[in-house]
Formats: C-alpha cells, structure tokens, sequence
C-alpha cells in the first residue's frame, strides 16, 4: 500500500465517509472506492455498495477474471444514551470500547456534564430536538435511561420513526407497560412499539450500574450480530 | 477512548515517525476462523505490532512474513489452515482456515 493511500484513508475515517479499499490479487493494483464515485466501472461501484451496505469484507471475481479484495470502511456504529444518569456513565465507557460513536443526551446540565463524561459527545438539547438533529440510521442504537416520561417518550417516538437497528428504554415490567399504553394512545402500532427492548437489556441479574450497563451492551450486541 | 480498533490510524501515526509499517489483512476465511474478514494487524518495522487477525495463533508467524515484506517491498498473499501435531507448525486451533494479505507500506 501507498503510504499516501493509507494517509487518504485514514482521513476518511476521521471525516467518517464511507469507503472501500479495493485491492486486485493478482498485482496488489490498490485504491480506494468511494460509492458516489461515477468515474468507476459499474462492476465494482455495485460491489462496493454491496460490501458497505453488508459491512463486510469479500474477495470478488472482475468481469476480466482478476481476483479482487474489497475491504468496507463504514463510519463507527452510533449509540444514542438518552439521560445522563449513572448507568449512561458504565454503559458510555464500554460502548467506546466496543468502537460505537456515543451521544448522551440530557437538557438537565448537572447530569450532562464534562465532568461526569470525560471526552464524550454532550448534547443538552431537548430529546426531541436532539434526536432530529442526529438523525439515527441503521447503524444507530438508542437507549433511554431517564425513567421520566417528559425525557423518554419524546426520544422514544423519534426511535420509532427511525430505521434505528436497536431501540431499549430503562424501567421494569411495570413502567414498561405503561410506557407502551402511553406510546400506543400516541398512534404507535403494537409491532413498531414492539421494537423497543423493555425491560433493557439481557436478563444476567445486573445489579450495580455497570453490571446493567454490560447487559445492556450484550442485548445490543446481540441484536446486531445475530 | 478505545486505540485497540485504529489499527490504520496507528501504522499512518508510526511512518510519521519515519519507521517503517507492513499491514496484514485477514480478506477469506473458512470455517470456525477466529477474526472475520477485513481485520488488520499493523506490524512497524521492530517487530511491534496492534490488531489482530486470528485469535493470536498466527500472529508470529504474520509478523516475521511481514518483517520480510519490508525487505522484499512486495505484497504476499498466505493461507493458514488448522495446525497439525508438529509443534512447530504455525496454525489455526480452532479448525478454520484463513488467506492473509500482508503488505508493506511504501513510500
């Protein structure tokens, strides 16, 4: 590889733009491939697609017979804490570690704080507000953890109109059931509120507020990987 | 916060420095293979290494081929399958069998 292909690539990263790098076998011939990018041959433009959209890696067969490894770099995954409570504290760290992009979100100041979320993406807009300006995709999971309905329900609407791969509220059986009655008076159908993980996370008897957390990142996990 | 997943971001930061970087990228795999497809090793030219592309099984053997790539300049393509009982062969104990683009870094 070309150091200046590597340095190019690493600033894709850092701009979070989606990109492949194409490498054919045969003569190690190296480049990156940008979905957008209409000068490239329709053959590859379409299996770069693919290997974005799949966030996989494949070796290819070119219409000419030469072997081709594509390599997808997609931006990180995001996750979406609503409520700056101590469990977003736990659940921000291992999140970061697992390689998700996290936003905590809370317009309670004294709980959305540099001080209590060392390096973190803070947004002390309203749920509602802060979800439209984030926008989730697929590749976005959210969470919230506030227990108050003014907070959550707001986050958890904007959850439900988005392609969101995974969608948790904190809160037992109980607040759950409620929140449903609430979400379902509002308009929400019976399966798009199914959506939502509630209560969060796996059932591995969490007690503390990293335990919780680590159960929470594993249902993530889970909905993701299988 | 995490660094253990910017293998690429450490081998740019490494010829920065003016040392001298090989990548190894896992691009098939068959089976039960330990890393999937697209994981990365960065090797710099003392042998010092971040990432991972099996479960630590063939990592020493990635790192002399691409010591020798630095040398050689040429990218190589090597397939790993599962050891067998000689204790000197280098391979996979989880029964998978995986190919391995190691490249160095030019320029």
């Amino acid at each position: 590889m070309d150091a200046a292909l590597l340095r190019e690539l690493v600033a894709a990263r850092a701009e979070k733009r989606p990109t492949v790098l194409a490498t054919r076998l045969t003569d190690g011939i190296q480049k990156l491939v940008y979905p957008s990018d209409k000068s490239q041959d329709s053959w590859l433009i379409k299996a770069v697609s693919e290997a974005l959209a799949g966030d996989k890696g494949a070796v290819i067969a070119a219409p000419d017979g030469t072997e081709w490894f594509l390599n997808p770099f997609n931006p990180p995954l995001r996750l979406i804490l609503v409520g700056a409570v101590h469990i977003a504290q736990p659940l921000a760290a291992i999140a970061s570690l697992a390689g998700y992009d996290v936003t905590v979100v809370d317009p309670r100041t004294s709980f959305a704080s540099s001080e209590r979320f060392p390096g973190m993406t803070l947004v002390t807009d309203w749920p509602d507000e802060a979800m439209a300006a984030l926008a989730p995709d697929a590749r976005t999971a959210i969470v919230t953890l506030t227990h108050d309905p003014k907070l959550d329900d707001p986050a958890l609407k904007a959850a439900l109109a988005s392609p969101a791969f995974y969608i948790g509220a904190l809160g037992s059986k109980k607040t759950h059931a409620a929140r449903v009655a609430r979400l379902s008076e509002a308009g929400f159908t019976e399966s798009g509120i199914a959506r939502i993980h509630g209560p969060v996370g796996l059932a591995i008897g969490a007690k503390s507020p990293a335990e919780i957390a680590i159960s929470i990142m594993a249902e993530i996990t889970e909905t993701l990987r299988t | 916060m995490s660094n253990h997943d910017n293998v690429l971001e450490e081998a740019a930061h490494w010829l920065g420095q003016g040392r001298r970087v090989a990548l190894a990228t896992v691009i098939e795999t068959w089976g039960s293979a330990p890393r999937p497809v697209g994981s990365q090793l960065a090797i710099r030219d003392d042998a010092t290494f971040v990432g991972s592309v099996s479960g630590g099984c063939i990592e020493g053997d990635v790192v002399t081929r691409a010591l020798e790539t630095l040398e050689t300049g040429k990218t190589e393509v090597l397939e790993y399958g599962v050891s067998d009982a000689m204790a000197w062969q280098v391979g996979l104990a989880c029964g998978g069998r995986i190919r391995v683009m190691i490249e160095p870094v030019k320029g």
